[in-house]
């Protein structure tokens, strides 16, 4: 078994949360209220945190001196592995909650496999995070209920929102060829085996939301994982490395 | 001009167990459950806690500054309502505040 592909996957879990943290930040002073504000910003940070985590465990694995900053703003668009939902533009509030409801469900049982992971650091950073994530699932759900079973707007917003990222989702559920060796010896979950689980919980919480749920086989989308991005990574990207790579080794 | 903003919720919230539920603050929210939500986003953030209550601020009956006189000022001559005249016995510790 590979180091590689260990290392690899952990870098494509870090780059979901680096990406979806840097989604909800962009939120920071402009949520429509206070409260919300805070929320969105407080689970930016958690996803922030969390990716930090993956991060230092990628250096660790590689071993070679890189650091988690290295990780962050030292890899170009091509280099990074990250979900092509988690990158998708916040376009309105609905967008912005739809997307992090779907994402929050699949983590959630994510961890829940990666608590029984054979490799002990992926099972305590599933440990500590998943008390985290419980926290956004409570709060993208009551969003999704309340948004779908609210006014003509915010349910055709919500509606519209899900039906767009849909094609997004079914990237969470798949694997690389080269992660069968992690599956077969236990330290990473099949993700196909999640998609039930998520589905379930997902259309559930839709139809309570009287949201129509799109159809499990509709054309997927697919390519982050392999490095290959929709238009909105580079933007992130270039927002978010300007700095470390104009002024290398900056300190403030 | 009417207020355009979610109705408004006190928030309490207790440090320990077995400590009393302390007012902190408000929040703005649609309903109890966001109103719970928002209380620990904006309340929750740096410090653990054991517990937050959600009150509808308009549930809230309180005294208005006219009261004042008549409810709270005439104590100041009462010091005989003080129990400063008790001579406490040997081995009773007395924890104050």
């Amino acid at each position: 078994m590979s180091n590689n592909n260990l290392l690899n996957y952990v870098l494509a879990l870090a780059d979901d949360r680096l990406i979806l943290s840097h989604r909800l930040a962009e939120w920071c002073g402009h949520a429509p209220i206070l409260e919300e504000d805070i929320a969105l910003t407080n689970i930016a940070l958690d996803s922030l945190g969390q990716a930090s985590l993956f991060y230092k465990y990628a250096a660790d694995i590689e071993g070679n001196g890189r650091t988690e900053d290295d990780y962050a703003y030292k890899r170009s668009e091509r280099e990074f592995r990250n979900l092509l939902l988690v990158e998708q533009a916040n376009q309105d509030f609905a967008y912005t909650l739809a997307r992090q409801f779907f994402f929050d469900a699949y983590e959630l049982f994510l961890y829940e496999e990666l608590l029984k992971s054979s490799d002990s650091q992926l099972q305590a950073i599933a440990e500590k995070s998943i008390k985290e994530t419980k926290y956004h699932i409570r709060h993208s759900t009551q969003w999704m209920l309340r948004l779908g079973d609210g006014t003509d707007e915010s349910k055709l917003r919500i509606q519209a929102a899900c039906d767009y990222l849909w094609m997004y989702v079914g990237e969470m559920f798949t694997n690389l060829e080269e992660e069968n060796d992690l599956i077969i010896n236990n330290i990473i979950p099949a993700n196909k085996l999640l998609w039930n689980k998520w589905f379930d919980f997902v259309s559930d919480v839709m139809k309570e939301a009287t949201l129509i749920t799109p159809p499990p086989d509709a054309f997927m989308q697919s390519g982050g994982r392999h490095g290959i991005h929709t238009e909105h990574l580079g933007h992130i990207l270039a927002d978010m490395q300007y700095l470390p790579r104009t002024y290398p080794n900056a300190k403030w | 001009m009417s207020d355009t903003q979610w109705k408004l919720w006190e928030v309490f919230v207790q440090v320990k167990t077995g400590k009393p539920h302390e007012h902190v603050g408000n929040v703005h929210a649609a309903d109890a459950e966001m109103a719970i939500q928002n209380a620990r986003d904006v309340y929750a953030r740096r410090d653990k806690l054991t517990s937050i209550w959600v009150v509808p601020s308009e549930l809230i009956t309180a005294t208005t500054p006219n009261d004042n006189d008549s409810f709270f000022d005439s104590v100041d001559s009462k010091i005989y309502r003080h129990p400063l005249f008790y001579k406490i016995p040997k081995g009773v510790s007395v924890d104050v505040e």
